[in-house]
């Protein structure tokens, strides 16, 4: 016992220094093999582009087999989706018929319970703009659809986690399955869904009951597995059965991670739904923005996505209230007269309007003529401004595309060119890149350490031939090996596996115009997210003020942030650029300011008191300490930045969004479900690298156990 | 081994009825064990051989062959560092972990040979359970949390709220029946620990480190509190801690446990005055020696040099007590047993006791 840390400590060191030389041997190898095959491309086509003989109808066979699915199964399907249609069209004619101030005081009443008088205050104001602007009965169609697809989310998570939470097995096998429900575009499952129920708002409940699933599953099993082993203990040992021990002890401990899981799953459906409108199903209010924005009706999309927003934030904030009057235990013993007067006022306003909607007929239906609808302004505004400032943005956008977005997708080596850089490239240029590359590479092996050049090799010749003018093979080779050399070997090999599926279902060219675009927005997100979050963690006036900015875009359903975008770029590849950014900034802002915050405050201290200056501290103590955080903020982003880029498919984006986008308006499953998984395969693939670096460099940090 | 017989051997005379019985438990975790373990446990028959074998194979071995016998109404602790398999033992005594080899007896009943709604039922009547991190229901009220036992079995309302009140009053947490758990400080919450583990009326008491978790003035009146409460209800403890001096200070016996196995077994008394090996004297090396020798351990023949007014005192007497006697009574005491005379300590007597345990430590 007394010899095992010695021994262990002899064995560490020289088995680390062998790894990292190791490590040192692999990538000379994968590079020299890289820049053989770089030189070998341009007279072997097969290298430069994926062999089209290579591709296998794997598309076609997913189509033949949903043929004999949807011949077979199709009348089941149907049942079921009627039987979901009842609830769904019983619910839509209530809210329908329900005069709208009753509609708004139940709400309000909900709000008053779950957050108190402001968030009411807020939701009436919210629910009065959409009867103002006329969109209350889309609206109303939009929340019944939502109010169904929502309990069959949390009815479908819960008995997923009850089976899942205390079988390793049994997670092995629904946490990939999880993975791919949440990163395979919603587009591209609309698809099977669409066969198989039919057209209609049917589709939309089972999609978004289906993509609002995992967050409720995994939210509830982080929940029950985390019940402290004191509580069950003493739960067991109070004489539980196991079903007490469950219903009385698990459930309510874990109750306020559940109550963010229903949270998520809310806005989830609700983003679903929103989205679902893409198939043209009903008279909801995804379909008026889509509507508007397909016609190029700025100011009429913007006044219809504001409902959304709208009530994205009611339905988050009140959520979210639920989900916090649970974590705080001690809750009041208020008596039961100020406990009741929410329901009771909201009861008296459904009884009043009942009475007086026959007389009253503005109480059912809003009058045209009261109607404020400010379409025509926002549109000459804007027409004002483009023209005004159309030299500006177009300078903007310009810049943007030639000197940034066109590098990453073909390279300096295409990218440079009279027309956009205003020079031609010499080769005199190419020389000197490439040695400026060399001296960058050999002073930060010298300066830091030979990954950092490995580093520099990759990112400059990525650069020089971009993500489309790279060698395919070279960019399997070095991507596997970064994954194996920073997780392990099963994820390289499972990047391997992913990239591979790319080039033998004939979506490679599609794919590196979708990392390219993603790799530049996460680019910008890393370091513009981080900036603030540094600035963020500094001032707790920017952390105040950025929060609830966070807060709305996160819970925005994904093609109102389009909109905005849209009025002044119009479409293109520019606005997709912008609006990736705009949603997945966010994690990068949150992680890095939770990771910097976070640092121990002990650390700080004994840095402060070593005489560290404010940016020692930041650069040398905090940053590193923070770094873990970060990269699962940057996973995060990535994530997002993949989830907007299938969205993005509506305003002009190229890519394996834009696949599954036109494969959905062909109703061509195969083509959809490929170009689906392909986009999933990158994001789990990405995730495992950085998940995996994180968690390893916080073990190593001691920062968990 | 052998120490460990002789000193539970002189105590035989104190026996009452045998409560709990742990006869030759074993505790082993590693990939396997329902397999590895009775396959190894064919090949060694001698358990020191056994433990070998089963560390050799990379198994974790919490508890090796532990035996002991726990008394009705006594205080049993048994005290280790931490992997030193007390926390193991004590829940193989509630079952919350399955033993791999051994017997478990309560009252005389095998309690490994009894099946899920039989256990639940022992647990629901005859056990209770004090932990360290106080495992309350946080979204549960105190009057809550103590009648949560209560509810499981399924009692009236009414019923849970009288018993619950009964217990708070004897833990002394009148007026905070209504406070959720993380609005009390750490010795209320684990009050309400034990209050908890109380209100079913168990015979049998466990505690696992109920005070670790508390600062040390409050685990002191904590432990008054607890000698207190032992004295009203006269319950059979099991009573885990990491903390020597609690031990002693609240121990009828020791059971001190390193790396799964039991290293001594004896009274307080005994493990300071014969420690079994360099491990239990490195705790026992502190103590004073004065506080914990009694009178009656160094009882000399009634000799007929004794002094006629030499005061009589009582044999569990510690020597502390004694010393200042002896400034009068330079002839020595009488020590005593309910009026019966047992024979004379004399200065020179405490003198060489305390020297000798002096220079063996």
């Amino acid at each position: 016992m007394n010899s095992s840390p010695q021994s262990e400590s002899a064995n560490y060191s020289p088995t680390s220094l062998g790894a990292s030389l190791s490590g040192f041997w692999i990538w000379l190898v994968v590079l020299i093999v890289s820049a053989v095959l770089i030189w070998l491309a341009p007279n072997a086509a097969w290298l430069a582009k994926p062999p089209v003989d290579w591709v296998l109808p794997i598309a076609d066979y997913t189509n033949q087999f949903m043929q004999v699915l949807v011949n077979v199964a199709k009348p089941m399907f149907r049942l079921i989706g009627e039987w979901f249609a009842i609830p769904m069209e019983a619910l839509q004619g209530i809210l329908q018929w329900l005069p709208w101030p009753a509609t708004i005081a139940i709400f309000a009443a909900f709000a008053w319970v779950a957050a108190g008088w402001k968030l009411s205050l807020f939701t009436v104001l919210a629910l009065m703009y959409m009867v103002i602007t006329g969109y209350w009965s889309p609206s109303m169609n939009t929340l019944g659809t939502v109010l169904v697809s929502i309990p069959l989310a949390l009815l479908l998570g819960f008995g997923l986690a009850v089976i899942t939470y205390d079988s390793p097995k049994v997670n092995r096998v629904v946490q990939p399955l999880l993975d791919f429900m949440q990163t395979v575009p919603t587009f591209a499952y609309l698809i099977p869904i669409m066969l198989l129920f039919g057209f209609g708002p049917v589709v939309g409940v089972v999609a978004s009951a289906i993509y609002a699933c995992p967050p409720m599953v995994r939210n509830m099993i982080v929940g029950l597995q985390q019940v402290s082993p004191d509580v069950l203990e003493s739960g067991r040992m109070s004489g539980a059965t196991p079903m007490q021990l469950f219903w009385q002890v698990r459930i309510p401990n874990a109750m306020s991670t559940i109550m963010v899981g229903i949270n998520q799953a809310t806005m989830a459906a609700l983003s679903m739904v929103i989205i679902a409108a893409i198939i043209g199903s009903s008279a909801d209010i995804g379909w008026e923005v889509l509507n508007q924005m397909r016609k190029a009706r700025f100011g009429e999309s913007l006044i219809a996505g504001l409902v959304i927003a709208l009530f994205a934030m009611v339905l988050d904030r009140i959520s979210m209230g639920f989900s916090n009057r649970s974590r705080a235990i001690a809750r009041q013993h208020a008596a039961l007269t100020v406990r009741a007067a929410p329901w009771v006022l909201a009861l008296a306003v459904v009884v009043l309007c009942s009475v007086f909607a026959p007389q009253l007929t503005w109480l059912s239906v809003w009058p045209e003529q009261w109607e404020f609808y400010p379409a025509d302004a926002i549109n000459n505004a804007l027409k004002y401004v483009t023209a005004e400032y159309s030299s500006l943005m177009k300078t903007i956008k310009n810049s943007a595309l030639f000197y940034f977005l066109l590098p990453i997708r073909i390279g300096f080596s295409k990218a440079i060119s009279p027309f956009s850089w205003g020079f031609a490239l010499e080769p005199w240029m190419m020389h000197a890149y490439a040695a400026a590359a060399a001296v960058i590479a050999l002073l930060g092996a010298w300066r830091f350490s030979w990954r950092f050049s490995v580093g520099v090799v990759i990112a400059t010749t990525l650069l020089w031939y971009g993500m489309t003018g790279l060698p395919w093979v070279v960019f399997i080779l070095v991507v596997s090996t970064i994954a194996w050399q920073v997780a392990d070997w099963r994820v390289g090999l499972l990047s391997l596996f992913a990239w591979l599926f790319m080039v033998v279902t004939g979506i490679w060219e599609q794919a590196m115009l979708s990392v390219a675009m993603c790799l530049a927005a996460v680019m910008v997100c890393l370091l513009l997210g981080g900036m603030i979050g540094i600035w963020a963690s500094r001032s707790d006036r920017v952390s105040a003020f950025i929060r609830p900015i966070n807060d709305t875009l996160q819970s925005m359903p994904l093609f109102v942030i389009l909109i905005p975008f849209l009025m002044f770029f119009q479409i293109g590849e520019f606005t997709s650029f912008l609006a990736i950014i705009a949603y997945a900034i966010v994690p990068c802002i949150r992680y890095t300011e939770h990771g910097l915050r976070g640092v121990p405050e002990s650390t700080v201290e004994a840095a402060t008191s070593m005489g560290c200056t404010p940016r020692q501290l930041l650069w040398n103590v905090k940053l590193p300490l923070a770094l873990p955080q970060i990269m699962l903020g940057l996973n995060q982003t990535v994530m997002f930045a993949l989830a907007m880029l299938v969205i993005t498919a509506l305003v002009g984006s190229k890519g394996l969004g834009q696949s599954v986008y036109i494969a959905l308006s062909n109703s061509d499953a195969g083509q959809g479900l490929v170009a689906g998984f392909g986009m999933a395969f990158i994001a789990i693939v990405t995730d495992r690298v950085l998940q995996g670096w994180s968690l390893r460099r916080q073990r190593e940090l001691g920062l968990v156990s | 081994m052998s120490t460990l017989k002789d000193v539970s051997g002189t105590h035989s005379a104190a026996e009452s009825s045998v409560k709990i019985s742990c006869r030759s438990v074993w505790k082993v975790y590693g990939d396997n064990v329902s397999q590895r373990y009775p396959a190894l446990a064919g090949q060694h028959s001698d358990p020191a051989a056994l433990r070998k074998a089963l560390l050799s194979e990379g198994l974790i071995v919490a508890a090796s062959d532990v035996s002991f016998d726990v008394r009705s109404g006594e205080i049993f602790i048994i005290m280790g560092l931490s992997g030193s398999g007390k926390s193991t033992m004590v829940r193989c005594l509630s079952r919350l972990v399955e033993p791999t080899a051994g017997e478990v007896l309560l009252d005389g009943e095998d309690l490994l040979s009894a099946n899920d709604a039989e256990l639940i039922k022992i647990r629901r009547h005859r056990m209770g359970m004090v932990f360290q991190n106080f495992g309350l229901m946080p979204h549960l009220t105190v009057l809550e949390n103590i009648g949560f036992p209560l509810k499981l079995q399924g009692k009236s309302s009414r019923e849970r709220v009288a018993r619950a009140k009964e217990v708070i009053e004897l833990v002394g947490l009148e007026g905070r029946e209504d406070s959720f758990p993380r609005e009390l400080s750490g010795g209320q919450q684990q009050r309400v620990g034990i209050a908890r583990s109380l209100a079913v009326e168990p015979d049998v008491w466990l505690l696992d480190e109920p005070f670790s978790a508390l600062d040390p003035l409050i685990r002191r009146q904590m432990q008054d509190e607890f000698l207190r409460l032992q004295t009203l209800l006269n319950k059979t403890i099991v009573f885990i801690t990491h903390d020597f001096l609690e031990a002693l200070r609240l121990a009828d016996r020791i059971a001190i446990m390193k790396d799964g196995q039991l290293v001594q077994l004896g009274t307080p008394t005994e493990l300071v005055l014969n420690p079994a090996n360099d491990y239990v004297a490195e705790f026992t090396k502190d103590v004073p020696r004065d506080r914990v020798i009694t009178v009656g351990e160094l009882i000399e023949n009634a000799s007929s040099d004794v002094p006629v007014d030499a005061p009589r005192i009582a044999s569990k007497t510690t020597l502390d007590v004694v010393m200042p006697m002896f400034e009068s009574h330079p002839g020595g005491v009488v020590v005593d047993s309910e009026g019966v005379t047992l024979g004379v300590v004399t200065p020179a007597r405490v003198i060489q006791a305390l020297a000798q345990h002096q220079s063996s430590s």
